[in-house]
């Protein structure tokens, strides 16, 4: 019995509150958290809908250069990786992960029926859904389902370094943690009066959403008291730059060579909805992911980590082939997907350059659905059951 | 001699005036107390004859003024006007949502707006027009207590819906099914209770139904495909109105409709015996709405100590409660923004086409937190130092995520070194206690703790330990006493609840 009902717990004794949960998790964390060669997922979601065009470029196809008068990469720049494709040039520092096979790509990922709302298409990426179905719970809220009935800490399964926690986070009886920074949220936290009032014994049963409240808010505060020290005691490189993806990679990296036991991390980078004047706002980002990939990579090849962990990119659409008229591009369909580890089965570009001969209204056809790589990564990264998760079975595909 | 032997416990119209609105004061709680509950009803009933204040705002009326001038040049419109346009149409939906949230906050009509709060999320609607919102918010408003069919009806013809299910493209050559695979699926019977080729026959008889630029529901003959349809086991060459109203004839309507009200007003766990009874007394008046409030609010088990607390309050319920108890204003209102944001409930952006899921689903360890922490941010000058996440291409400026000029005055301050040390910073507020004050003035100091928490919280009082609470409190005097028990109760995971 791992989970601990509060309920339970405090049947031990009159003196027996819910504060007293707290050394009781940390117990748990204590033992090896994690297992040694534990795989773990690290999951940025580009928002606003990224070009997929100009990041991993097509630069011998005339359509390309064609469709985008101004915006189209010059082949003098692109930073090539095969005969077909490159690099945006601000995402150069990744043709080393490339040659070293660190990095797949999967072109053409995307859904049947897309839907061209962010909100909407963000809606269904994160919760995994049909394009004609609502689905109020996240895919790997979903997997915290699945995984965590017999888990000490279940929201430590997966963490969002953000200061709200995405949907994609949520589960039906198990949500993630969002910690933006461990310090603040264990100050946010440190509350003489929130710890006490943790101690209020449960009176009535039938109270079950007070008492659900009451095991959120002791989860959350003892989580941070843990989040705070073990951030704290670990390492400080120096070397991630001073941005905001910068920071978060370096938290996560700081949290996964801390031993924890958190199998998925969640960070977010935006905007990429460049409608107008694309090119310096998508360059701008690309630097700041390239260098904050980077530096993780390299930190975490040093502690002997980087065949663990995996890295995932995605975003909620791609962009259309033609740029519009004000130096930019509008919603469009299908998109690329970076894969970063150094545990990869297969590396590389995985599939076709998109076909821009053969388009659908002027968007991208799919090829793979977004929800085989989700299916790969659940069973074959995770060692979930993919198909409770997910609700069918999907091919999987071989980068692990 | 019933009536006055037979005095309920405060606690039964504590839990009525939660689930029929927002909470209300003690005098008014104490002057419910005088009478049996259903008289109390039969009040808040009435409520459906007045009809509602019309929520407007001035960047609604200038597009109004503009319209017919932009119209006709609509696709010569250079990149500025557009943008402006485009602007107009964001600070219009925010300003209409502070609009509808003050309303909230204040009417004496509380039942009305509660359910319009639930038939916002029930017809749930994401659109960028500011007059389209204006217009489906106004007919949920005037509905929310009337009748369902005519509320679906008129929902089902706003620009707003036509608009977000796309059945302006529906038309007999190409159909498209969203709008009636969503009406049978989230307004009306609920999934399981058709088939896909009910959703293709309903969506022929929709062909046709879209709106003209003044937003005016208009059924365009040429493009509505005129032929038979065989729609739930009839068969007939049937409209759109047809459809809707097979679709209130099945029991399955009454009964999917009733069960989400049960979650908004009675549990988050439904009980199918309870939801079937509803659900009759819902079909048998002919889906009247009040009639159904009425029967709900008078059965004994509404009343079950099951449902007391039962109900996690979704942000919007949160926030208006503490308002109506005790009011605040900002100098700048688009905090209300940050906080909806931030907690993850704003109105007219709903999720998506299912609405807020509610129940469980509004806590996360952060959401938790925050709204742990809200008290102390309105009344006591806590910084909230959040950042919700963005909302790409819709609406909300980057720059309504800034926090506003901080600002504290001395009673916030003097409240707050008592109670959290927390990072200086503060929104310029101005906390309106007086009212709030007075209601405790014949109270005795030592009775205070007791008197509101039973104000504040439902029938827990005796849960919360209000000895370890006012350990807490400020005691330099009575006002600061009652002020900080206030916010410290309003800080406890109990009050989340009703």
């Amino acid at each position: 019995m791992l989970i601990i009902h509060r309920r339970e717990f405090l049947k031990v004794g009159s003196l027996a509150t819910a504060a007293m949960l707290v050394p009781r998790f940390l117990k748990a964390f204590e033992q090896p958290g994690m297992a040694e060669g534990q795989k773990v997922l690290v999951i940025i979601q580009l928002s606003g809908g990224n070009d997929g065009l100009n990041t991993v470029i097509p630069y011998r196809n005339d359509i390309y250069y064609a469709s985008r008068p101004q915006l189209a990469i010059p082949k003098g720049q692109v930073v090539g990786l095969s005969d077909e494709q490159g690099l945006h040039p601000a995402l150069e520092g990744l043709k080393e992960l490339y040659d070293n096979g660190e990095l797949a790509i999967l072109n053409n990922v995307g859904y049947p029926n897309p839907d061209r709302s962010h909100f909407r298409s963000m809606d269904i990426w994160q919760t995994a859904s049909d394009s004609n179905q609502v689905l109020t719970t996240g895919w790997v809220g979903r997997y915290l389902d699945a995984q965590c009935s017999g888990c000490p800490h279940p929201s430590m399964q997966a963490i969002e370094v953000d200061d709200t926690l995405s949907k994609a986070m949520k589960g039906n009886q198990y949500t993630g943690l969002a910690v933006h920074d461990p310090v603040q949220l264990h100050q946010a936290s440190d509350d003489p009066f929130f710890r006490d009032i943790l101690k209020k014994p449960v009176v009535d049963d039938d109270h079950l959403q007070v008492d659900y409240l009451y095991k959120v808010m002791a989860e959350t505060l003892s989580s941070a008291d843990y989040l705070y020290d073990q951030a704290r005691l670990h390492h400080d490189d120096g070397a991630y730059p001073d941005t905001p993806i910068g920071k978060d990679m370096k938290t996560v990296a700081s949290l996964i060579l801390a031993g924890l036991p958190t199998r998925v991390y969640y960070l977010s980078l935006g905007s990429f909805d460049t409608h107008v004047n694309q090119q310096p706002q998508q360059a701008r980002l690309f630097k700041q992911l390239n260098d904050a990939l980077i530096a993780f990579r390299n930190d975490l090849k040093k502690h002997n980590r980087f065949q663990d962990v995996m890295v995932m990119t995605f975003s909620e659409f791609g962009r259309r082939v033609s740029q519009n008229a004000s130096g930019g591009t509008d919603h469009g369909t299908a998109n690329c997907m970076f894969l970063i580890s150094g545990g990869l089965k297969r590396q590389g570009i995985l599939n076709d350059p998109p076909d821009l001969q053969n388009l659908d209204q002027g968007d991208l056809r799919y090829q793979i659905d977004f929800k085989q790589v989700y299916a790969t990564l659940l069973r074959r990264w995770l060692e979930a059951d993919d198909q409770q998760i997910l609700g069918r079975s999907f091919p999987y595909l071989d980068f692990v | 001699m019933e009536g006055y032997l037979a005095r309920e416990p405060l606690w039964k119209y504590q839990h009525l005036a939660w689930r029929a609105g927002f909470g209300v004061d003690r005098p008014t709680l104490l002057h419910w107390q005088s009478m049996p509950i259903k008289h109390v009803v039969k009040t808040l009933i009435r409520q459906r004859q007045s009809s509602p204040s019309i929520l407007q705002t001035a960047e609604g009326q200038q597009l109004r003024t503009q319209w017919p001038s932009l119209r006709g040049r609509f696709l010569q419109l250079t990149q500025d006007e557009k943008k402006q346009l485009q602007k107009l149409q964001r600070e219009g939906v925010k300003n209409l949502n502070l609009a509808w949230l003050q309303e909230m906050s204040t009417t004496s009509d509380f039942l009305r707006e509660k359910m319009a709060l639930f038939w916002h999320g029930h017809f749930a609607c994401r659109v960028p027009n500011v007059l389209h919102n204006e217009q489906m918010l106004q007919v949920i408003r005037e509905n929310a207590l009337g009748n369902f069919g005519d509320l679906l009806v008129a929902v089902s013809k706003s620009p707003a819906m036509l608009q977000f299910l796309n059945n302006q493209q529906n038309r007999k050559q190409h159909p498209n099914e969203n709008f009636a695979r969503e009406v049978m699926e989230l307004f009306t019977m609920g999934r399981g209770q058709y088939t896909e080729q009910d959703v293709k026959e309903g969506a022929r008889a929709f062909t046709g139904w879209g709106f003209n630029p003044q937003g005016e529901f208009v059924f365009r003959k040429n493009l509505h495909d005129d032929g038979v349809k065989h729609f739930l086991g009839k068969t007939g060459r049937f409209t759109g109105d047809d459809i809707l109203q097979i679709l209130l004839e099945q029991r399955a309507t009454a009964y999917h409709v009733s069960e989400k009200i049960y979650r908004f007003l009675v549990n988050d766990t439904p009980d199918p015996g309870q939801v079937q009874q509803m659900a009759n007394w819902f079909y048998d008046s002919g889906y009247d709405i009040a009639t159904l409030l009425e029967k709900l609010f008078t059965s004994d088990w509404f009343y079950d100590t099951r449902h007391i607390g039962a109900h996690i309050k979704s942000p919007i319920e949160l926030m208006v409660g503490m308002q109506r108890t005790i009011p605040v204003s900002y100098r700048n209102p688009n905090i209300w923004l940050l906080f909806q944001r931030s907690l993850e409930q704003v109105l007219f952006y709903p999720p998506n086409v299912g609405g807020w899921p509610g129940g469980k689903s509004w806590i996360d360890s952060s959401s938790l937190m925050l709204r742990l922490r809200l008290p102390q941010v309105l009344y006591a000058g806590s910084i909230w130092n959040i950042r919700p996440k963005a909302m790409p291409d819709e609406i909300m400026d980057e720059d309504m995520l800034m926090q506003p000029e901080m600002h504290v005055d001395s009673e916030q301050q003097h409240i707050r070194d008592y109670l959290i040390h927390t990072v200086g910073g503060h929104m310029q507020a101005t906390v309106q206690w007086d009212a709030y004050l007075r209601q405790f003035q014949d109270i005795p100091e030592e009775q205070l703790p007791m008197e509101i928490a039973s104000l504040l919280l439902v029938n827990t009082p005796q849960d919360v330990d209000r000895n370890r609470i006012s350990t807490y409190a400020d005691r330099s005097s009575r006002e600061r006493f009652i002020q900080s028990l206030t916010v410290l109760l309003m800080s406890t995971p109990e009050y989340q609840v009703c």
